[in-house]
């Protein structure tokens, strides 16, 4: 509820401040302005933003699920580990960011495979590490807990090591829905399809049309806080049991 | 009470490392099945890591560790070993119930047979209703009860406790105690029970193993032949003082030349040092 007032605060702050203070259209328009923007132009603003929030979800989907499943492959296996983890958490501190236009070159500029790839290659490194540090920071009594009753290394994997490292996928995908959107509209700015929303943001500020722009960031911006909420609700569909979520809903 | 060695331990050495420390030398012990029986010693004694040796948690270095007749390794396949540790280890994803059916679910059993069987611990470890609750909701005392009735829930030969109540407080640690003794005889099991509470281990053993510290070796075996059951007045009996007096006595010949650089080690720790 406070939460909520802020935001109300904000918009009204927003458009009194452009207003009173006679703020030029290619600065900022008013909120009212990005409004009446999306209801005039819902159209084409609403199929470039769900072209690019398709390759977000589509690069999201593929980078997570290598991320989860090479961390699931080589946790087990300590040497292994040792050997790609320093990487992994290297390429966190990599602006992979700055590989869109080569991705671009590599999976062809106007189709939606490359800005697929970007988003996919920003989500992978997290995802691995976050997985990672779920599947390993399993308390030793857990484990031998497991042992003692002669449990299988897959059944340990499937009972203790899967669940308990719940807390911390989730946590790497709710990064990596961010991520993902960054990946595609950045994409997107280095070229990509006539209709995708990244495009058409930068067509938009070349021909001064500042209110369609920021249109499309707001319903871009939309989309991501969409995405980031349905998994935030998966994850407590999911761990409904976890204490933290069970204390997070009482507040 | 059967005569027969549950557990025989012969000439068990445990280092960790190479040439590194050597946690355990050339132990010897049998448990005979039906007897309750604590490892005492002061911390880093190897108490823990002999325990772990018979569970099979860890390999001992030299030496052989028989457990009904067959090999550790083996008694672990066949679920010999029931596990209690410090803390609960219970999997918060999991409810009451669910984390003591865990050991049946992986030895098969049947939904309905696993529900009933479940229904019977509650009740023995005085928990009836608490079934659909997770553990958080729970408090230390309670899900260290659940830790115990999933250790029993499939009756093994054989209840290894790595100091359960040692982060409990003193009260909760008497009645569960107290609860422990009560639990031990209708089972039937054999326990070997880690602490480093003197009058602990005397309240609930029939034998003592005071362990002396690094290396690791049996300084003393002390008899407890305080009548059962036992209950709260047992604490206040002289023989009970004598053997609590005799079991310290015994630390100190274990551990002497270090006991006075780690002041309340061997001592009554857990009982008013914080």
């Amino acid at each position: 509820m406070p939460a909520a007032v802020v935001f109300f605060a904000a918009i009204v702050f927003w458009e009194g401040a452009v207003r009173i203070f006679d703020i030029q259209d290619f600065l900022l328009p008013a909120p009212s302005d990005i409004v009446s923007t999306l209801r005039s132009d819902w159209e084409p603003l609403w199929s470039a933003a769900f072209f690019t929030f398709r390759e977000a979800v589509a690069g999201f989907v593929l980078g997570c699920s290598a991320g989860f499943l090479v961390a699931a492959a080589i946790a087990r296996f300590r040497l292994l580990r040792s050997a790609v983890m320093p990487y992994a958490i290297a390429a966190g501190a990599v602006p992979i960011i700055a590989f869109a236009p080569i991705t671009n070159n590599w999976f062809g500029v106007t189709g939606m495979s490359s800005k697929i790839a970007i988003a996919a290659i920003l989500c992978f490194f997290p995802m691995l590490v976050n997985t990672m540090k779920g599947l390993t920071s399993v308390p030793t009594s857990s484990i031998e807990l497991m042992r003692s009753y002669a449990a299988s290394e897959l059944t340990i994997f499937r009972r203790v090591r899967l669940p308990s490292s719940l807390p911390y996928v989730f946590s790497g995908l709710k990064v990596c829905t961010v991520l993902a959107m960054i990946g595609a509209i950045v994409g997107d700015y280095f070229g990509g399809a006539p209709g995708a929303l990244g495009v058409q943001i930068r067509r938009w500020v070349g021909i001064f049309a500042f209110d369609q722009a920021w249109a499309g960031i707001v319903l871009a911006s939309a989309l991501g806080i969409l995405f980031y909420g349905s998994v935030a609700v998966a994850e407590r569909l999911v761990m409904g049991w976890h204490p933290s979520v069970r204390g997070a809903g009482a507040e | 009470m059967s005569t027969q060695p549950v557990v025989s331990l012969r000439g068990v050495t445990k280092s960790f490392g190479a040439g590194g420390v050597t946690a355990l030398q050339s132990i010897d012990l049998d448990v005979l099945a039906g007897e309750f029986v604590s490892l005492i010693g002061p911390s880093g004694c190897g108490k823990s890591t002999l325990l772990r040796v018979v569970g099979d948690l860890v390999d001992a270095t030299s030496g052989e560790v028989v457990v009904n007749g067959k090999s550790a390794r083996q008694a672990r396949r066949d679920g010999d070993y029931g596990i209690v540790f410090q803390d609960a280890v219970l999997y918060d994803w999991r409810t009451v119930a669910k984390n003591i059916a865990l050991p049946l679910e992986l030895l098969g059993w049947g939904k309905a047979r696993r529900e009933k069987r479940v229904e019977e611990l509650l009740g023995l470890v005085e928990l009836q209703g608490f079934g659909g609750l997770h553990p958080w909701q729970l408090s230390g005392g309670m899900q260290q009860r659940v830790s115990i009735a999933r250790a029993l829930s499939f009756s093994p030969a054989l209840l290894l406790m790595d100091e359960p109540f040692g982060a409990l407080d003193e009260m909760t640690r008497e009645r569960l105690n107290g609860e422990l003794l009560r639990i031990w005889e209708m089972s039937g099991s054999t326990v070997i029970f880690v602490t480093h509470s003197i009058s602990e281990a005397v309240f609930l053993s029939t034998r003592v193993v005071v362990m002396s510290r690094r290396p690791g070796r049996i300084a003393a075996l002390v008899d407890i032949d305080l009548p059962q059951p036992r209950n709260a007045d047992t604490r206040e009996e002289p023989h009970f003082f004598e053997l609590v007096t005799e079991v310290r006595d015994r630390l100190r010949e274990g551990g002497l030349n270090e006991e006075s650089t780690a002041p309340g080690e061997g001592e009554l720790v857990g009982e008013g040092t914080p």
